[in-house]
């Protein structure tokens, strides 16, 4: 049986490791867009400074998708090494998207992000660019069956168990793919990339023009991140509430813990902007709620409810109930795969199999499973409310803040006014880590409200991970850590000095700034 | 043949295509890793050596993942057994690779010599341990690895870190090194000219003769071997869990395929042609042959390995009835049928991207080249 400090450690390896991945890929998929929109006005006008400027970003791109690179073959091995019962239990399911993953996206980005970065001497300008598009397209179809397969953990779509072969298999590909949280998140993913990138380039545009260098790049680069940035964020907020609507009536447990929600209320429902849930007294203290708010938000109407954790919580009981006889049917059929009395058995109780696993945890044998343990399973079915509701509240305040930055700084671009607002620039600067933080927090409130599953309704976490000593878990652990820390602080110094040293180590720096002042001044742009 | 035992087959025979696409291209990049520091003894000289490869890498190193993601797909318990059980293992390979794209990325952007050199290590690692680790591994599967799954499948490893490193596994990891070293050499010598390009063709042949001799030892080895037969179970295309078969231990069963079928002889014929041709196209000068016989060399010593096992993929030593198989180890027919289709599509068409890839970047490099591009390694 699974010792728990294992599954413990294995989730908090998985989270450091995962969390760690997501500093990069973000940034991966929203700078290639950009970087083949820069190139594209090169080709475009053939203007030699959008050559400099594609270039240039290029660098800094990357410097940043070599760690994405890493840190993704980490994510690829911890399930496998860590997480056994899960891969063997959903891989025929959650393997396919991995490998098609493989096959149609990671080996387009992966071939051509050395063309990209090898080839300008070589290619075409015309095929040049569309290198870079294959790069950009590759990256976010990589994101795409990711985000695919992660659905399946969110929303088992297309697939049911077999009791032959003791796994869940895949019933149907094109509800696996077509899996609408699949389809909400790899928007509101990928465009969080495109997000978190044009801020980078904005920020690191705003540092040139508040030390007036490479103003000719940092001008022309800042207006195309801020044009990019707020369609972006426009997108990701809108895509961000259906979302919630779809993954809403998915999950509700994750939904209550989002908002909070210990006890049943009559619609209409507030909305609790700000509260400090208690895990242990179910309930929130200091509320400060508005009223209305929370039907409208999740139901789009004023008549919906929520379903409050009490009451779900009263649901799970009634459905490890359920789930006993289909676990107690498994096991007789583990024994003889043609006891049809089993079969039966098992058939009648399957919707509810993986409660009764829930409660396998507390009884081993799930049909001498007491009350008390009963409720124990079914409280666990609720996962931490504090930690998601805060993420839930830090992500959507920060996308809320990087909307209003550049609704801003689009009306300062478009009088021209950007580079007199000294103080705006600053906070172009300091806006750099708010994207990171957003999409962490919008990571915390995906995987933590789905504990505690692996597959949501399915699978329970603590059954998924390996059967490993403890010892083996502080070992990777130590590893991971002492590695990781050094890479971050590598790469964080690459990217400032890369930053510093700015696009032109040639003598020439700044001639085609000097040559566009004057072409300003003239009334020409050059 | 049933559909599913077909499609069973099929992605038996498309993991190998996998694993030696791995082997191949991964190999000779981590072949060029592990050479750099004796191939270019100044940085400009090291800068050449990481530049042959540098737009071709990141591109390569797919053919891990997809091979990684292909077993998670095709056959999720050998994934989840094999991952889990050679829990150490991984980890070292798996932090060797990701220290990899950085080494590539990172080495020359800034010009302290220190750095460098730590990075060129780093390079160096990231390049022979994996090769050892990797063949190590097929060096394990013809023992059988200690692993035993309860009722539902919970797969349990009861060997010892070490146990995993004994002389028939390093024997299969030097293999698997030397023959990358090979790749990687016939690499160095079609970007290359000079004396990097001596040292380089030195080295190949020095590889190639050292893969012959442990190629041939190997054979002998496992010719006293003893491998498992199955001998009762629901058998090829049937729905099943590794609890349903029997299987009996016998001295030479890893000769049996071969004495059924005498035609296979031609796969180790194969690796041993490839290398001793092999080690005379590098004598010659003849780089790109060197290469492409180098990989003939792999499609050989992979070959072996899979006819001499199957139907067995990853066998258990503890409970070998409890063994992993072809046909107990799939995923259903469903998922075979729709990764089989994305297969067919994909693989052709990244084959024909690479090629362009490699074509566009093809001809020698030379120092000037390098210390002249930013975007140079």
């Amino acid at each position: 049986m699974h010792d728990i400090n294992v599954v413990d450690l294995s989730r908090l390896q998985f989270a450091l490791t995962a969390l760690y991945h997501y500093l990069f890929v973000p940034l991966t998929l929203g700078m290639s867009f950009m970087l083949a929109a820069m190139e594209t006005v090169y080709v475009t006008t053939g203007k030699e400074i959008y050559k400099r400027i594609t270039q240039f970003w290029s660098k800094l791109f990357l410097i940043n998708f070599a760690l994405g690179v890493a840190t993704g073959l980490t994510m690829e091995f911890e399930f496998g090494t860590n997480w056994s019962f899960y891969s063997s239990f959903v891989g025929d399911i959650f393997g396919a998207p991995l490998a098609i993953e493989g096959l149609m996206a990671f080996f387009m980005e992966s071939t051509f992000v050395g063309l990209m970065a090898f080839g300008w001497d070589r290619l075409k300008r015309g095929q040049h660019l569309a290198v870079t598009y294959l790069v950009a397209l590759g990256s976010n179809l990589s994101a795409l069956w990711i985000l695919i397969a992660n659905s399946f953990m969110q929303m088992p779509h297309g697939a049911s168990f077999n009791p032959t072969t003791m796994r869940m298999e895949l019933s149907s590909f094109t509800e696996l793919i077509f899996s609408p949280d699949a389809q909400a998140k790899f928007v509101h993913t990928s465009i969080a990339g495109y997000v978190t990138a044009a801020i980078f380039v904005a920020g690191v545009s705003a540092w040139y023009l508040l030390k007036q260098r490479h103003v000719d790049l940092a001008r022309r680069s800042f207006r195309m991140a801020v044009l990019f940035g707020v369609l972006a964020t426009a997108g990701v907020i809108t895509l961000g509430d259906a979302l919630g609507f779809i993954g809403g009536q998915a999950q509700p447990t994750k939904l209550a813990a989002m908002e909070g929600l210990w006890k049943t209320q009559p619609a209409p429902m507030p909305f609790n902007l700000i509260a400090f849930p208690s895990q242990r007294d179910q309930t929130n203290r200091g509320e400060i709620q508005v009223p209305y708010v929370l039907s409208l938000l999740v139901t789009h109407s004023l008549t919906g409810t929520v379903p409050s954790i009490e009451q779900l919580e009263q649901e799970a009981i009634a459905r490890i109930h359920n789930g006993i006889p289909a676990v107690a049917a498994l096991q007789r059929l583990a024994a003889d795969p043609h006891n049809a009395g089993a079969l039966a058995q098992f058939n009648a109780h399957e919707k509810d199999l993986g409660y009764g696993f829930l409660v396998q945890r507390y009884a081993p044998d799930v049909t001498q499973a007491t009350d008390a343990q009963i409720a124990t399973a079914a409280r666990d079915s609720i996962p931490q409310v504090a930690p998601i509701f805060w993420s839930f509240r830090v992500m959507v305040a920060l996308g809320l803040f990087m909307l209003a930055y550049f609704v801003l700084a689009v009306i300062y671009t478009m009088r021209n006014r950007v580079e007199r607002k000294r103080w705006f620039l600053k906070l172009a600067v300091v806006m750099i880590p708010v994207p990171f933080l957003a999409n962490e927090a919008g990571w915390v409130v995906a995987e933590l409200g789905r504990q505690p599953w692996t597959v949501y309704g399915m699978l329970p976490t603590w059954m998924s991970a390996s059967t490993h000593s403890v010892g083996y878990m502080i070992f990777s652990l130590i590893g991971f850590v002492s590695l990781y820390t050094i890479f971050i602080i590598v790469e964080m110094y690459l990217m400032v000095r890369t930053i510093r040293q700015g696009p032109d180590s040639h003598p020439d720096a700044n001639s085609s700034d000097k040559q566009w002042q004057a072409g300003r001044l003239a009334g020409t742009e050059a | 043949m049933e559909l599913y035992a077909a499609l069973q087959f099929v992605w038996w025979l498309l993991l190998g295509v996998l694993l030696i696409g791995l082997a191949v291209m991964v190999g000779m990049d981590m072949g060029v890793g592990t050479i750099l520091r004796y191939v270019g003894r100044t940085d400009t000289e090291r800068r050449v050596a990481l530049n042959i490869i540098g737009p071709h890498w990141d591109g390569n190193q797919v053919w891990f993942i997809l091979g990684g993601g292909a077993v998670f797909a095709a056959f999720p318990l050998i994934y989840a057994t094999a991952f889990s059980g050679f829990y150490v293992v991984m980890l070292l390979l798996l932090w060797s690779m990701i220290v990899r794209p950085l080494g590539f990325e990172y080495r020359s952007k800034l010009p302290s010599a220190r750095w460098r050199n730590v990075w060129d290590w780093s390079l160096f690692v990231s390049g022979l341990v994996p090769m050892v680790v990797f063949g190590a591994a097929f060096g394990n599967l013809f023992q059988g690895v200690p692993f035993h799954f309860s009722w539902n499948l919970t797969s349990t490893y009861t060997g010892s870190f070490l146990a995993l490193l004994n002389p028939f596994a390093i024997l299969c990891g030097l293999l698997s090194a030397s023959l990358s070293i090979f790749m990687g050499a016939a690499t160095v010598m079609n970007g290359a000219t000079g004396v990097m390009y001596d040292r380089a063709r030195q080295l190949a042949r020095i590889a190639a003769l050292v893969a012959i001799a442990l190629f041939a030892i190997g054979g002998l080895w496992v010719h006293g071997m003893t491998g498992f037969v199955l001998s009762a179970g629901p058998g090829a295309g049937v729905a099943q869990t590794p609890l349903q078969q029997t299987v009996v231990p016998a001295a030479g069963a890893w000769f049996a395929n071969f004495q059924t079928y005498p035609v296979l002889w031609i796969v180790p014929a194969l690796a041993v042609a490839g290398m001793l041709l092999g080690w005379l196209a590098a004598g010659a000068r003849r780089s790109h042959l060197a290469w492409w016989l180098g990989a003939i060399a792999w499609l050989g010593v992979i070959g072996t390995a899979g006819v001499a096992l199957f139907p067995f993929l990853l066998p258990s030593s503890s409970v070998p009835a409890q063994s992993l198989t072809v046909w107990n180890a799939s995923s259903s027919k469903l998922t075979l049928t729709w990764m089989v289709g994305f297969a067919v599509f994909f693989v052709p068409l990244i084959l024909w991207y690479t090629s362009w890839a490699f074509y566009v970047m093809r001809g020698k490099v030379s120092a000037a080249d390098v210390e002249a591009d930013e975007h140079a390694y």
